[in-house]
């Protein structure tokens, strides 16, 4: 194993705000204290970048102190949450901007796939682009004339190869584009999202592409993507990143698992209280149990799109003389609501209750989900909302296509849909 | 893992925060020839794309800017000439002129006008003004000829002897002055305009008053008793100018010394232009 990259002690601070007379004092002040001899004053300064926090000063540190080291032929993925400092650090990497401190070695060429189509011109031809798109990205006219007929093989514009790229759709466009950087021989690949974009068609011959090109070829890959089965199937390291410092690397499920724990959702399929006093909710109701269990045939198999899970919830009741139905919400990550069920309300004996919601096989898509549990009184209102109290995971059924990619869509039911 | 690891291990790439003032990596640029080539074909083919002229402008433009500096200067101003004819005279500075002013305006805008490509891919960034510094050239060479036109009309049918020699020589070497001048300029204005944006609406009207200060529609030697007449002096530019002239028409008050100011501008622009830019492209992104 050799060393490719080589990360030390890398720091990136920014000015927040806007550019305006303010910057021009801190120049001056930062020049004055410079032909002292002195260190820059606002290097001082800056906080961690979390953008949910209104912190107190101008600058922030995008990235802080990091430090490691990717080996030839590996596939690293970046994850963390927006703002962790995942681009800043690709940036830095293929030289957009440069560090504040700290410093990166590298061996071998590096190409970007920050966003596709850089570059491009809207009045050339898909031809003429390819050539400008090729050199923007570090090949020459020789490398571009070599690896013309597979771009656009690649990118399937052979008819519209000399029409300007500002006829084309949005797809093609990003075909092109992508065609053009995959074809790059760069030793070192850094790519950032770039399955945003696309058909599902698109998706799989990019991710495909981005597996031949490290498996195959041996090359170094640095990927950054909120697609967590895309991370499965191509990375063999994470690195986890939080507020720009680098929290875990490791090997891929440990850390993906490791994240999905740290986000605000408990991401437990079970909570379990043996008694009232520990539990949690108030003086009405309490919650003994809630758990998500997944109806397999063997325990050990991860829950996928064909299994069925019932939602069981367990309560200590305190309020027998009111009616009383359960609500429950389930969510994406994303907060968006897959649906809201509830029970009849009726009258509940004091003490331990039980109720469960089945979710049937082939209603969810692959994702995670987090599970809301709210007791209403009266049909009216609520006394209690247990606020994403588990969460599961429901997988890709594997193998049945070769495609990596999420399909569209919060659900996934199985209809009839059918040739007659 | 690093078993084969040593502190003598060599690196191809090193990203530092600073890099030394002089590091202007001229062999990268150099490896991105094709690049720049491509640049400058792209510069050429789009501007003219959807239009019904094309490059028909390129000409139009020149002689209707010397129609106007010929009703304006010559008949109502009138000012003289150095005994060359004045449609002549006017084209030959517009020719030189517009060459300056087009190349200043366009590097100097280099930062802020491919912020979109510099986000998001690393190339030598020198590599833009100098592709607008090369295809400026091609239109300097289009509009060369229409005046080689004009001199040669007026040869054929006024009577005009075209005065071909030795001093044509020095042409390329003031193009060369006027491209060298006009990239240092460029790349310091399209630096500083990356934090202050004052400097890019001081460019347009800066190169309007800087051409009145050039002895564009008017000759040098015009100046010769006046109290204002070392503004005019001092600009490296005036001197380049009344060359071109000198070089075609061989009239003026053109001496050859007269080139070495605008000499040491030209290396001290482009020396200052040169470090600023190179400090400048590393963190642009942050403050553009």
């Amino acid at each position: 194993m050799n060393t490719v990259i080589k990360v030390e002690n890398l720091s990136k601070q920014y000015r927040l705000g806007q550019v305006g007379t303010g910057t021009l004092s801190h120049d001056i002040n930062r020049w004055w204290h410079r032909l002292r001899g002195k260190e820059d004053p606002y290097l001082k300064i800056g906080e961690a970048n979390d953008r949910t926090q209104r912190g107190n000063s101008d600058y922030v540190w995008a990235l802080r102190d990091i430090n490691f080291t990717v080996q030839h032929g590996e596939v690293l993925g970046i994850i963390g949450r927006n703002g962790a400092g995942k681009s800043t650090l690709l940036k830095i990497l293929s030289r957009t901007t440069a560090p504040t401190t700290g410093s990166i070695k590298i061996k071998g060429r590096v190409a970007s796939l920050l966003e596709v189509g850089t570059g491009f011109h809207p009045e050339l031809s898909g031809r003429e682009n390819i050539f400008l798109n090729g050199a923007i990205l570090g090949m020459t006219k020789k490398e571009i004339k070599q690896k013309f007929d597979e771009i656009v093989d690649f990118a399937g514009v052979e008819r519209y190869i000399d029409t300007p790229v500002k006829r084309y759709s949005s797809g093609m466009y990003v075909r092109l584009a992508f065609g053009v950087a995959a074809h790059l021989e760069p030793e070192i690949l850094v790519v950032d999202e770039v399955l945003a974009v696309g058909d599902a068609e698109f998706q799989k011959k990019a991710l495909g592409k981005m597996k031949d090109v490290s498996s195959k070829d041996g090359r170094t890959v640095l990927f950054v993507s909120h697609n967590m089965t895309a991370m499965k199937n191509l990375c063999n390291t994470i690195m986890y990143m939080q507020h720009g410092k680098i929290v875990e690397i490791g090997q891929t499920d440990t850390v993906i698992n490791h994240y999905l724990t740290h986000s605000e959702i408990n991401s437990e399929m079970v909570q379990s209280f043996a008694k009232p006093e520990d539990a949690p909710g108030n003086e009405f109701v309490k919650m003994k149990r809630i758990e998500a269990l997944p109806i397999l045939a063997n325990p050990f198999d991860p829950i996928t799109i064909e299994t069925p899970i019932n939602i069981e919830f367990e309560f200590w009741n305190y309020v027998p003389d009111k009616e009383l139905n359960l609500s429950l919400h389930l969510y994406t990550p994303t907060e968006e609501c897959v649906f809201n069920v509830y029970t009849d309300a009726k009258l509940l004996p004091e003490g331990l209750n039980k109720g469960v919601c089945e979710i049937p096989a082939h209603l969810l898509n692959d994702g995670i989900y987090s599970v809301s549990m709210m007791i209403v009184a009266e049909r009216a209102y609520s006394l209690y909302n247990f606020e994403h109290v588990i969460s599961f995971e429901v997988n890709e059924k594997r193998g049945i296509s070769g495609w990596h990619g999420k399909h569209a869509g919060i659900v996934r039911p199985k209809l009839n849909f059918n040739f007659v | 893992m690093n078993h084969y690891n040593s502190e003598g291990e060599t690196w191809d790439l090193e990203i530092k925060p600073k890099v030394s003032l002089f590091s202007l990596n001229l062999k990268e640029v150099w490896h991105y020839r094709d690049l720049m080539l491509l640049f400058v074909k792209r510069d050429f083919v789009a501007q003219y794309k959807q239009t019904i002229l094309g490059p028909l402008w390129h000409v139009i433009q020149p002689i209707l800017t010397t129609l106007m500096f010929l009703l304006i200067f010559g008949k109502i101003a009138n000012i003289p000439t150095d005994g060359i004819p004045p449609v002549l005279f006017y084209m030959s500075g517009v020719t030189i002129w517009n060459y300056f002013s087009g190349c200043l305006t366009a590097t100097s805008n280099t930062f802020v006008a491919n912020a979109g490509i510099f986000g998001k891919v690393y190339f030598p960034r020198l590599v833009l003004p100098l592709s607008i510094v090369f295809s400026n050239i091609a239109r300097l060479g289009i509009q060369f000829g229409i005046l080689i036109i004009a001199i040669l009309y007026y040869a054929l049918f006024k009577q005009v002897p075209v005065v071909f020699g030795s001093q044509w020589l020095l042409l390329p070497l003031l193009v060369i002055l006027m491209a060298g001048i006009s990239l240092g300029l460029g790349i310091i204005i399209s630096s500083l305009t990356t934090k202050y944006r004052d400097f890019s609406v001081l460019i347009t009207f800066g190169i309007q008053l800087l051409m009145y200060a050039t002895p564009v529609v008017y000759p040098l030697s015009f100046l010769s008793n006046k109290s204002y007449a070392w503004i005019i002096y001092w600009n490296p530019l005036s001197a380049i100018v009344e060359g071109f002239r000198f070089a075609l028409f061989h009239t003026g008050s053109f001496t050859y010394s007269s080139l070495l100011y605008p000499f040491i501008f030209m290396i001290v622009v482009l020396l200052f232009g040169a470090m600023y830019f190179n400090k400048v492209e590393r963190t642009f992104m942050d403050t553009v």
